[in-house]
């Protein structure tokens, strides 16, 4: 990694960006043997945390995003909707279906072309099989179950597929990625490709892999999902965010879980 | 739904201080936000008090106020003197409470 | 660098000053710049109602804390006090402040023989750069305390 001082241009803000590099950090970093959470270059959020953070999240009896997993799993046996179904219904009662999952979404659906996240897939469920009404995004609910859901891939290597009916997502979500926007004219390549591991403010920047989501944020202190953070970050660049679920937003959600190819699924994980 | 998730470990020997944590979900509303709509502080809205019995009796509990952090953790000891239940109770500013019991068993 | 410390008792220059009540803020001035609006005399004066302005004593209270915490929503302190725990010698509570916290009370742990050991994890507040004070009222009176400093940062891009 370049070792370089770099000053982003913010015309319209006073005071501008300034990524600094710890280089005895940057050292102390490399040093780490990181198991399963790094695959060559690829780097989990976990790595970039502190060791506090990463003690919350390695005893479920710690981490505050299992309180969500257990909600998602009351809420999994639960019967909702006119069919008088439940997700254990076709799925199991032990969800033991749901292994794998979450290293392959998002995906495309054969049948209707569209990309599906978890969450979109978990409110087709809900609409067309259980006759329920669909879950707000965001909602406790839709949080509980895509923890959940995510859950039981737990350990598993992510690995969407980009080709196909997939690559013209995938393009999209990449040309997202790269694109500069907001009134600090960033891309997310900037903060979490070229400037990964450097420092902003007091902050650590890691490569904004997904592999943790919905993720357990000291910062919001609850769980959140990957939209939530695509809003945030947007914002933080001063950029008008998307709507969560849009298709701009699930096009980059696949992209990004392209380039986590590899690393184990966290859900719940614990992040700043 | 789940409110509370609670680690006692599977078996102890008798004489034995063993650790238990406890988490439970709540935002822990410190009363020091405002609403951005109206400006007004949104009220506190937090769990108080924690409480634990075991053998019968109350062997350890704990007070909190609005600086501790959301879903409270807490890791604490007990020293193994008899099995049985083990219960946890968390009560709010209303007053509504929360509970759960583990079973203890000497080895 | 993120790491643990295991802080130090009040120091001997910080114990000698606890002459009385007011001489408790004393001990608080000149602590690191944090938290505009902060008062660190309540803390103090908190500490001295929970004493009844005894003077504490140094040693017997170990705290595990971050040198700077991630985040100040939620910030891991643990605390154990050297106690045999018998039902003639053990920790009747250990109370918990930040000084320059909008309020400096944090939480009360109240322990019994039964607890075997007076040691407890939890997760705090912390509303800028500040010490975390740890009072322990034993079962014979005596009163110990104990403080570490916390930084605490403005993250990268809005918090």
């Amino acid at each position: 990694m370049k070792l370089t001082k770099m000053k982003i241009a913010a015309p319209l803000l006073s005071g501008a960006l300034v990524f600094a590099v710890s280089a005895a950090a940057l050292a102390a970093d490399k040093k780490m043997n990181w198991g399963d959470k790094q695959v060559g270059e690829i780097r989990s959020g976990y790595t970039y945390a502190a060791p506090e953070t990463r003690s919350m999240q390695d005893d479920d009896f710690a981490n505050p995003g299992m309180v969500w997993t257990d909600d998602g799993k009351a809420l999994w046996g639960k019967k909702d909707g006119k069919a008088g179904k439940s997700c254990a219904s076709c799925h199991g009662a032990d969800a033991a279906d749901m292994k794998g999952v979450a290293t392959v979404y998002p995906r495309v659906d054969e049948r209707t072309g569209k990309l599906e996240n978890i969450e979109s897939q978990i409110n087709f469920c809900r609409e067309k099989r259980m006759d329920a009404k669909g879950w707000k995004l965001e909602s406790n609910e839709m949080l509980a179950m895509t923890v959940f859901v995510r859950h039981q891939s737990r350990g598993m290597k992510m690995n969407v597929a980009t080709d196909g009916a997939a690559k013209p997502f995938y393009e999209q979500g990449k040309e997202f990625y790269y694109a500069r926007r907001g009134m600090l004219d960033m891309s997310c390549a900037q903060c979490h490709e070229t400037n990964a591991g450097m420092k902003a403010r007091a902050n650590t920047l890691s490569q904004g892999q997904s592999n943790g989501f919905p993720t357990y944020r000291l910062k919001w202190q609850k769980v959140g999902s990957i939209h939530r953070r695509f809003r945030g970050c947007n914002k933080q660049v001063r950029a008008t965010p998307y709507k969560a679920g849009s298709s701009e937003y699930l096009a980059l959600e696949l992209y990004l879980a392209s380039r986590g190819k590899g690393l184990p699924v966290e859900t719940p994980a614990v992040r700043n | 739904m789940a409110k509370a998730r609670v680690k006692v470990p599977a078996s102890v020997k008798k004489g034995e201080v063993f650790e238990i944590k406890a988490l439970v979900k709540h935002k822990m509303e410190t009363g020091q936000r405002k609403d951005r709509k109206t400006g007004q502080k949104i009220p506190r809205d937090i769990i108080n008090k924690f409480q634990v019995t075991y053998g019968g009796k109350e062997v350890f509990s704990s007070d909190w106020n609005p600086a501790v952090a959301a879903n409270p953790y807490i890791a604490f000891f007990l020293r193994a003197e008899a099995s049985g239940d083990i219960k946890f109770k968390w009560t709010d500013d209303k007053g509504k409470t929360t509970e759960e019991t583990a079973k203890l068993t000497i080895s | 660098m993120v790491t643990k410390i295991v802080m130090q008792p009040a120091t001997r220059r910080d114990v000698m000053r606890l002459a009385g009540t007011g001489a408790l803020a004393a001990m608080f001035a000149g602590i690191l710049p944090g938290i505009a609006g902060a008062d660190p005399a309540a803390a103090a004066a908190a500490i001295a109602k929970l004493t009844g302005g005894k003077a504490a004593k140094e040693g017997k209270i170990k705290m595990d804390v971050p040198q700077i915490a991630e985040n100040g929503r939620t910030v891991p302190v643990s605390f154990e006090v050297e106690s045999p725990m018998t039902d003639k010698d053990y920790v009747k509570s250990v109370h918990i402040f930040a000084d320059k916290n909008p309020t400096p009370d944090v939480s009360s742990y109240h322990f019994t023989q039964h607890c075997g050991k007076a040691a407890v994890s939890f997760r705090m507040r912390l509303g800028g750069t500040q010490n975390v004070i740890a009072v322990a009222q034993m079962s014979d009176g005596s009163v110990y305390m104990a403080k570490a400093p916390i930084k605490v940062t403005i993250g990268g891009c809005g918090g």
